[in-house]
Parts: structure tokens; C-alpha cells; sequence
């Protein structure tokens, strides 16, 4: 990126391209992908079916995370009633078992489901490095329209294959309503 | 299933007027929070509410001054409005997360517009409910009892006391449901960002977006994340309510001790909540002009979900009193016959007026079409689901086995007061939530514009997602 710093001048972050239309910018994403572009995304105001596909994104590794989220929660919970019944403070009631794991299911239950969609939330969250205060793209003059009704494909200056010209022209090739230079 | 609804969308009124893009979706819900100008019914409401919220302190304060015995309870009914009003609320909280959660996972589109401020509804219900135990603990600052920790007294709390499994459920309850609304509210507040005009609001909505820009990488993760949130917030909202009827069927009172209890308590948690989403949604759509986004089909869907629920709600009751005979137990045999000629009879047959009778005529579509008409059978359903829960509590109490420990309750001022100072407290929250975030999802109501067609992406499990989870 630093490459394409020209002095006096900010370096240039990456290209954005402004599409009216869904099914345009899923056709551009999949045009770039085939020209051999990788350092690129798109922002959009909605989810679009098929634009991950069409970016060559691979499927996510939060479900993982949440699986992981919860098991940690059950044994946490399961673990906790255990040792305080059985070990930390037995008490004898009518001779009934220390032990009486139905009784401790509700709770587990509880905490497996808290525990998962904290970590589907924060992992979310985390994965996708939010909160995040600045971002370069933020800098393009019409990006605020991104959360309305216009979709942006972005490529990024640290992308191989990435050259002002060249990929500036081909980005106007794919029907965008105009290109853009994101400064860093 | 979906076939019949598909039917039915070709002939009945659609989820959204036609005639609507991306932007006008867009501008007309951000601008209800972006609006210098506070309408005067808000004004007004707010005010009110607000009102009757400081009636609430004033009550609790004198509560927490001389303790419990202002309240009507003692022996033989030590639980009444306390518990009443608990799971009264608790069951109006569940339906936001059934609009939000399982409507979401069955593909039901039309929930995109009700679902973000039933969400807000299952919160502030939540609050409210949640006030009720706490008061009724007598000292509710040491309400941290009841968290497990490390402390000098080497105490835990007892893990077989369906109360204990109450607070945990209703605490993951409050979180899960929270998290779930903020989530679905991010690229919504990233919206509000870029569309405030002043530099407070800017700051505010940009702080709570977190820095959210839409990016393709995020949405991906962010599907994910909001579908598995829907797959947890679904068992977890039938169990909240299971664990608040195992409250009284795990005890041996006649009346309560019932396996029917845990799904007749979420059905009537449910059929609450719907009557609550409509007697929110019917105003709002109205004052805000909000009919193009909640349309008819909106109310033709919650009417016969209400009808439904009722129904099961219905066969409960006549459940109850045939195991009352089934049973051959004549404690049980004088239960139902104390609450159908006892002292409280008049609360069992209003209720049986109120959740069996009036829902019927939601069998006609003349009824199922009009607000004006589904507006007052959400209030006649309210009452008789409060009344239940009265009926459930104080009948069952009042006369048990021993004819010489019999009493009766009546509440006092101070339990109205604090009955309907939660009601303030939960209008004037929806009041703040309605004029500062944006009380309809945006971003989901943008991929129900036509313009969107097949490329936009609910988050449900599609085949590629589906493919993942697996």
C-alpha cells in the first residue's frame, strides 16, 4: 500500500465502485474473483445471497466457536453443582443422593445457551474486529449511502494485481456508476 | 404449511405496500428517530407514564421502609401479586423472542417488521418481571445471595430449588434476549450514523454501531451469528417458562402439582405476548403512519397465532378439570370445585369469559381485519391471562388440605400500586425506545422490497448455511 504513496499526497487505500443494483455488484464480485483479484470486499446495506460465494469467502468458523462457547458453559455449570454438593458442602437430605443430576439439568441447561450466544455475539463480533473506530473507506465521499440503498466492491491496495489504472478501468468495465480512490 | 401461506400471499394483504425502494424504506423508519421535532403525543405519554412510574417508587420505597407487610400477603397465601405479576410479565416477554426467534427459523418474512420492537417488548417485560422476586425477597439488597460466588458464610444456593433455577433462567433470559436485540439493532445504528445531521447523534448512534460498514466479510459472520442466536433463543424460550411452572408443579399443592403445567405456561406466555405485540402494534401503525410496513396480513397473522394459542390455553383448563376428577383425589376434586363455587369464583369465570370465549370470534375474517376489534380482544386477553395467573396462585393457596389453615387474600394499595407503576415503567421505556431507535428492523425490511427479488438474503438457513451448520 505504501507503495502507492505519492508525497504530499495520502496513499490510496483501495478502489470503491458504486452499483445500484444487487445483482450487479455480485456480478462484479464474481468478475473481479475470476481476474484474479483477492484483497477485496464488498459493503452493502442488506445481506446478499450469493455474494460471499462470489468473493471466494470461506464458510465461517463461528459455529465452532459457539459449540465451544457452550460446552464450556454445561461443564461449567454441571461442574460447579458437582463439587459444591458432592464435595464442598454435602448435605444430607432424607438420605437422597448428594449427586441428584436431574435435579442440576435445568441450570445446566441455562448456562450451555447463555455461554453459547455470548460467544456467537462476541465471536461475531471479535472475528469481524468490531468495535472499530476508523476505517479507511469510511474517508470515500458517498460510502454513507453503503447503510441505504447503494452497494460498493472495493478493491484494496495490497491486492497483487492491484494498479490504479488498470484496475480502475476495469472496474468502471463492470457497469459501476463510478470509481472511486479511498485514501488511507 | 408454506404452501397455504404462499396461497394466501397472492390473495390476502402483502407484508409491504408496494411502491417502496431501499431508500424510501430507509428514510421514512430512520426519520421517526432522526425527527427534530417530538410529536405531542409522545409528549403526552411519556409524560404520563412517567407519572405513574414515580407512583412505582414511591411504592417500592415504602416497601423497602417497612417491609412486606404492606402488601396483603400472609399465611396461607404468602405468594400473590408478586408471583402473579412476575409470571404475568415473564409471559408477555415471549413473544418477541418467538417473533424473533422461531418465526425467523420457519421463514416466516412477515415477522421482519413486528419482530425489532417485540424484541424491545421482551426486554422491558423482562424489567418489569424481574422487579417482582426481588421486592418480594424482603431485603432485595441481598439479592446476590442467590449467585453462586465465593463467600465467608461458605454457603451456595440449593441447586433442587426449581426458585434457584428460576433466577437462572430468567437472568440468561434477559441477557440472551438482549443480546439478540442489539445484534439485529447494529447495521441499523450505522444507518442512524450516517443519516443524523447532528453531531450528538452522530457520536451516540456511532458509538453504539461500533464501526459497522456493511462489508460483505461481516454480513457472512453476522448471518451466522444471528441464526445461531435464533437456534439458542429458541429451546431457551420455551424452557424460561417451563422453569417458571416448575415453581408450582414441583411443589404438592393441589392445583399445581400437574405435568400440564410447563406447556400450558408457554402457550399462555405466548398467547399473553401476542395480545401485547397487538396492543402495541395497532397505535404505533396509526400515530406513526407505519400501515404501509404493518400491514393487515401482520394483524390477520398474530390474530389467528393468538387463536391458536388460546385454544391450547383453552384445552388446559378443561385438562384440569378432568384430571381433578381423572385423579380420584379429593384434594384435587375440592380444588376446581373451590375455584368454580368458591370465594374467588367470579375470577374463574371472567377468565374462562376472557381466554376462551372472546378469542373465538377470531375465527372470522371480518374480526381477524379489524384493528379497532383485534385491539380490544388483545385487552380482554390480557386481562384474562392476568386473571389466570391469579387464579393459579391464590385459589390453589387459599384452600389447601388443613380446613383450619384457610384464609383468603385481597391485595392492598400499595400491591396495586406497584402492579401498575411496572405498566408505567414499561410504557415509558417503549416511549424512549420508539423516539431513539428505530422501532422497525431497516435493514431487514430493505430485503423485503420487490426491487431486492431473490438476492436478498434473510437470515435463514439457506442450503449453503445449512450445509455449514451440519
Amino acid at each position: 500500500m505504501s507503495s502507492h504513496a505519492v508525497p504530499g499526497r495520502p496513499s490510496i487505500w483501495g478502489l470503491l465502485a458504486e452499483f445500484e443494483r444487487p445483482e450487479n455488484l455480485v456480478a462484479a464480485a464474481a468478475r473481479a474473483r475470476e481476474a484474479g483479484y483477492r484483497k477485496m470486499d464488498a459493503y452493502t446495506p442488506f445481506p446478499i445471497h450469493g455474494l460471499s460465494e462470489a468473493l471466494g469467502f470461506r464458510p465461517t468458523k463461528l459455529p465452532f466457536v459457539v459449540l465451544a462457547g457452550g460446552l464450556i458453559g454445561g461443564v461449567t455449570a454441571l461442574g460447579m453443582m458437582w463439587y459444591s454438593a458432592t464435595i464442598h458442602y454435602p448435605l444430607n437430605v432424607a438420605g437422597r443422593p448428594l449427586a441428584s443430576w436431574p435435579m442440576f439439568i435445568p441450570i445446566t441447561f441455562e448456562l450451555t445457551v447463555l455461554f453459547a450466544a455470548l460467544s456467537a455475539v462476541f465471536g461475531m463480533l471479535g472475528m469481524n474486529g468490531l468495535p472499530m473506530p476508523y476505517h479507511p473507506v469510511f474517508n470515500a465521499p458517498r460510502f454513507a449511502l453503503a447503510s441505504r440503498d447503494r452497494f460498493f466492491l472495493c478493491i484494496e491496495g495490497r491486492d497483487t494485481l492491484f494498479d490504479m489504472e488498470t484496475t480502475r478501468a476495469f472496474l468502471s468495465g463492470l457497469g459501476a456508476r463510478e470509481v472511486v480512490e479511498v485514501e488511507e | 404449511m408454506s404452501r397455504e401461506a404462499a396461497d394466501r400471499g397472492r390473495t390476502g394483504p402483502p407484508v409491504i405496500e408496494p411502491g417502496h425502494t431501499y431508500a424510501s424504506v430507509t428514510d421514512k423508519i430512520s426519520s421517526i428517530v432522526l425527527a427534530r421535532r417530538t410529536p405531542l403525543f409522545w409528549i403526552l405519554g411519556f409524560f404520563l407514564s412517567f407519572l405513574v412510574v414515580m407512583a412505582l417508587l414511591a411504592a417500592i420505597s415504602w416497601l423497602l421502609a417497612r417491609g412486606l407487610g404492606i402488601w396483603g400477603i400472609n399465611q396461607p397465601v404468602e405468594w400473590a401479586f408478586d408471583i402473579i405479576n412476575f409470571v404475568w410479565w415473564i409471559g408477555i416477554g415471549h413473544a418477541g423472542t418467538l417473533i424473533s426467534a422461531i418465526l425467523l427459523l420457519m421463514r416466516q418474512e412477515w415477522r421482519t417488521s413486528i419482530n425489532r420492537f417485540a424484541e424491545a417488548m421482551t426486554l422491558f417485560a423482562v424489567a418489569c418481571a424481574g422487579l417482582f422476586p426481588l421486592l418480594h425477597l424482603g431485603r432485595p439488597w441481598l439479592a446476590y445471595w442467590l449467585i453462586p460466588y465465593p463467600n465467608t458464610m461458605a454457603l451456595w444456593p440449593q441447586w433442587r430449588s426449581p426458585l434457584v433455577w428460576d433466577v437462572f433462567a430468567i437472568s440468561t433470559y434477559g441477557i440472551v434476549s438482549f443480546l439478540f436485540w442489539f445484534v439485529g439493532l447494529i447495521p441499523d445504528l450505522a444507518t442512524l450514523r450516517d443519516r443524523a445531521r447532528r453531531k450528538g447523534f452522530q457520536i451516540l448512534y456511532g458509538m453504539l454501531a461500533m464501526g459497522w460498514r456493511g462489508s460483505a466479510l461481516h454480513w457472512h459472520r453476522y448471518d451466522m451469528a444471528y441464526l445461531l442466536l435464533a437456534g439458542l433463543a429458541t429451546p431457551l424460550v420455551i424452557s424460561v417458562h417451563t422453569v417458571v411452572s416448575f415453581d408450582f408443579a414441583v411443589s404438592i399443592i393441589p392445583g399445581w402439582h400437574s405435568t400440564i403445567f410447563p406447556p400450558y405456561f408457554v402457550a399462555g406466555a405466548i398467547y399473553a405476548g401476542f395480545a401485547m405485540v397487538l396492543l402495541l402494534a395497532i397505535p404505533l401503525r396509526v400515530v406513526y403512519g407505519l400501515e404501509d410496513f404493518i400491514t393487515l396480513r401482520h394483524l390477520q397473522n398474530m390474530a389467528k397465532i393468538l387463536l391458536a394459542t388460546g385454544l391450547i390455553v383453552g384445552y388446559g383448563y378443561v385438562m384440569e378439570v378432568f384430571m381433578a376428577w381423572y385423579s380420584a383425589n379429593p384434594y384435587e376434586e375440592f380444588m376446581i370445585a373451590n375455584r368454580m363455587r368458591g370465594p374467588y369464583a367470579p375470577i374463574y369465570w371472567s377468565l374462562m369469559l376472557c381466554n376462551i370465549v372472546a378469542p373465538q370470534s377470531l375465527w372470522f375474517r371480518r374480526v381477524r381485519s379489524s384493528p379497532p376489534a383485534l385491539f380490544g380482544i388483545a385487552i380482554i386477553v390480557s386481562i384474562g391471562m392476568w386473571l389466570e395467573r391469579f387464579m393459579i396462585v391464590v385459589t390453589s393457596l387459599h384452600r389447601d388440605f388443613l380446613p383450619s389453615s384457610w384464609g383468603m387474600y385481597s391485595p392492598t394499595i400499595w400491591e396495586w400500586t406497584t402492579f401498575i407503576g411496572t405498566i408505567g415503567l414499561f410504557l415509558a421505556l417503549m416511549f424512549l425506545f420508539i423516539r431513539f431507535l428505530p422501532m422497525i428492523s431497516i435493514f431487514e425490511m430493505r430485503t423485503l422490497v420487490p426491487a431486492a427479488g431473490p438476492l436478498a438474503k434473510q437470515p435463514v438457513p439457506d442450503e449453503s448455511v445449512a450445509g455449514e451448520a451440519t
